[in-house]
C-alpha cells in the first residue's frame, strides 16, 4: 500500500492551476458583423428548433395561461376589483413562467448531445450566450403576447399601455440576461429543474418590485414622474446583469 | 503570484504544526467577549429614556440584532472577497473560505431576523412588515441557502468551487439593488445611522453606555464569526483532505 500523497502537504496546491488572469476580451475577430451574424446563428438554431419540436413555448403558454386563472380563481371571491391584482398576477406569472423556458435552454442540448458541439463552434462563447439570449428573449415576448390578451379577457384590465411594455421588455431583458446565465449554470447538475427557480428568483427581486409598480401605477392612472426611477431601476438592473453575464459566461465550460 | 501560492505552501503546514491551539485561543477569546457583551447588554447599557415598559424591556433585543448584523455583513462581504479571490487565483482554500462564511453567515442573518422580529412584535405591533431592510435581509438569505443547496448539486470540486463563486459573485451584485428598490417600496424601520425616517416607529437616541455597549457587540459579533468561519474553514479543509486520500487509496 502506497499513499503517493505528500501527507502534510494540502492536495490543492498540486492540482490548482497556476495563476492565468485572463483579459475579459470579445473575441469578434475584428470583424463585429461576422460576430453578429454567428449571434443570429444560433438564435436561429433555437428558433428553428422550436418551431420543428415544438418543445418550450406549448408548455410555456400553457403554463402562463393554467396560472392566470388559477390565481383568478384564487382571488375572486376575496379582492373586491380584480385590477387590484392584476400587477402582481401579471409578474408573478411571468417570473414562473420564464423559468420553465430557461430550464430547457442548455439542458435540451445537453439531453441531445449537441452542448459540446455547440461549444466546439468556432465562436467566441460570448455569440453562445448572445444568441441563447436572443432566442429566450422571444420566447418571452411571445408567452407575455398571449398573456396579455388572456389577463384582459380574465380580469378585465387592460394592460396595453405604453410604459407597462416598455417595462415588460426592459424586466424579460434582465430576466433573461441572468437566467441564460444560470440555465447555463445549472444544466450539469443533478436536480437542474428545480434547482433554477430557486437561485434565479431571489436575485430577480429588484426586477419584480419595479414590474409590480409600474403595472399598478398606470392602472392607477398615475402620471410618468412617478415611474421614472423605477424605469431607471429597471434599465440599471439590465446594464449590470448583461454585462457581468457576459463576463463570466466564459467561465462555465473551460475544463470542457 | 502563482509562486507566491508554492511559497506560502510550507509555511502555512508548518503554523499547523507548531501553533496548532491557535484557533482553540480564538475559541476561548470569543466565548469571553460573547458574555462580557452578554453582561453589558443586560446590564451596563442604560434604559432607553423615551421607552417604557415592554418596549424598553425589548430594546435590549438592540444589542444581539445589531451585533449579528455587523457579524453577518463581515460574513457576506467575506464570501465575495473569497468567491473573487478563488476565480482569479483557482486556490481551492478560498472556496472553502467563501463556504464557510456564508454557513455562518447565514445563521447569523436568521438569528437577527428573528430577533428582529421578537423585538418588532411589542415595537411595531407585528412580527413582520415588507420594510427594506426586511425585505433585504429576506432575499440577501434566500440567496446564500440557494447557493448552498446548489454546492450541493455538483460533484467535481473544481466546477463546484468555479459554479458556485460565479453564483456567490453574480447574486451579490442584486442585493444593494434590491435595497433601494425595496426603499422606495415602503419603510417604517428606523435609520439608527445617518439618516431620517419621519414615519419610522420605536426609535431612541443611543447614549455612551449604549454606545459602547454597541461596540462589544460588533466586536464580539465580529470574533464569533472569525472563531466559526475558521473552525468551519478547516473542518472542510481536512474532509476534503480526508477524502482525496481515499480516492488515493481505492485507485
Amino acid at each position: 500500500m502506497s499513499v503517493s500523497l505528500p501527507v502534510d502537504q494540502p492536495a490543492d496546491y498540486i492540482e490548482a492551476a497556476p495563476l492565468v488572469v485572463q483579459p475579459v476580451t470579445m473575441r469578434t475577430d475584428s470583424n463585429v458583423r461576422s460576430y453578429w451574424r454567428k449571434v443570429w446563428y444560433v438564435a436561429m438554431k433555437d428558433l428553428r428548433i422550436e418551431v420543428r419540436a415544438k418543445e418550450i413555448l406549448g408548455v410555456m403558454a400553457t403554463f402562463s395561461v393554467l396560472s392566470v386563472i388559477i390565481f383568478g380563481m384564487a382571488f375572486d371571491l376575496r379582492v373586491p376589483r380584480s385590477a387590484m391584482i392584476a400587477p402582481g398576477v401579471l409578474w408573478g406569472v411571468l417570473l414562473f413562467t420564464g423559468v420553465l423556458g430557461l430550464n430547457r435552454s442548455f439542458s435540451a442540448e445537453l439531453d441531445r448531445g449537441t452542448l459540446l458541439a455547440l461549444l466546439l463552434v468556432p465562436v467566441d462563447r460570448s455569440a453562445i450566450y448572445l444568441g441563447k439570449m436572443i432566442a429566450n428573449v422571444l420566447f418571452m415576448v411571445v408567452v407575455i403576447g398571449l398573456l396579455l390578451p388572456v389577463m384582459l379577457f380574465i380580469f378585465d384590465v387592460n394592460l396595453f399601455h405604453p410604459w407597462v411594455l416598455l417595462a415588460l421588455f426592459l424586466g424579460i431583458f434582465g430576466y433573461v440576461s441572468v437566467g441564460t446565465l444560470f440555465a447555463a449554470l445549472t444544466a450539469s447538475i443533478r436536480a437542474r429543474e428545480s434547482m433554477l427557480p430557486i437561485l434565479l428568483l431571489p436575485v430577480l427581486a429588484p426586477l419584480f418590485m419595479a414590474g409590480l409598480t409600474i403595472t399598478g401605477a398606470m392602472i392607477d392612472g398615475r402620471t410618468f414622474s412617478s415611474i421614472q426611477n423605477w424605469l431607471g431601476m429597471l434599465v440599471a438592473f439590465d446594464l449590470i446583469f448583461f454585462t457581468a453575464a457576459i463576463m463570466v459566461f466564459d467561465l462555465i465550460w473551460e475544463d470542457i | 503570484m502563482s509562486s507566491g501560492t508554492l511559497a506560502s505552501t510550507p509555511i502555512r503546514t508548518q503554523r499547523r504544526h507548531s501553533g496548532g491551539g491557535g484557533w482553540l485561543a480564538l475559541s476561548l477569546l470569543t466565548a469571553l467577549a460573547m458574555a462580557v457583551f452578554m453582561w453589558a447588554s443586560l446590564f451596563h447599557a442604560k434604559d432607553a429614556v423615551n421607552l417604557a415598559g415592554v418596549e424598553q424591556l425589548a430594546q435590549r433585543i438592540f444589542y444581539i440584532h445589531m451585533g449579528a448584523i455587523m457579524g453577518a455583513l463581515v460574513a457576506f462581504l467575506m464570501a465575495l472577497i473569497g468567491s473573487v479571490i478563488y476565480l482569479l487565483t483557482r486556490n481551492l482554500d478560498w472556496d472553502r473560505v467563501t463556504q464557510a462564511s456564508i454557513e455562518v453567515g447565514i445563521i447569523l442573518g436568521i438569528s437577527l431576523t428573528l430577533a428582529g422580529s421578537i423585538w418588532g412584535k411589542p415595537t411595531w405591533n407585528t412580527y413582520w412588515t415588507w420594510d427594506p431592510r426586511l425585505t433585504t435581509t429576506t432575499f440577501t438569505l434566500l440567496i446564500y441557502i440557494a447557493y448552498l443547496l446548489f454546492r450541493n448539486g455538483i460533484d467535481n470540486r473544481y466546477t463546484r468551487a468555479r459554479f458556485s463563486s460565479i453564483y456567490a459573485l453574480f447574486a451579490f451584485l442584486s442585493v444593494p439593488l434590491t435595497y433601494y428598490s425595496a426603499r422606495w417600496f415602503r419603510s417604517i424601520h428606523p435609520v439608527v445611522f445617518n439618516g431620517q425616517n419621519a414615519d419610522a416607529q420605536g426609535s431612541f437616541s443611543v447614549g455612551a453606555s449604549m454606545t459602547q455597549t454597541l461596540w462589544m457587540a460588533t466586536i464580539s459579533f465580529c470574533l464569533l464569526f472569525s472563531t466559526l468561519m475558521i473552525l468551519r474553514w478547516r473542518q472542510l479543509r481536512l474532509e476534503d483532505r480526508v477524502a482525496l486520500l481515499r480516492e488515493e487509496l481505492e485507485s
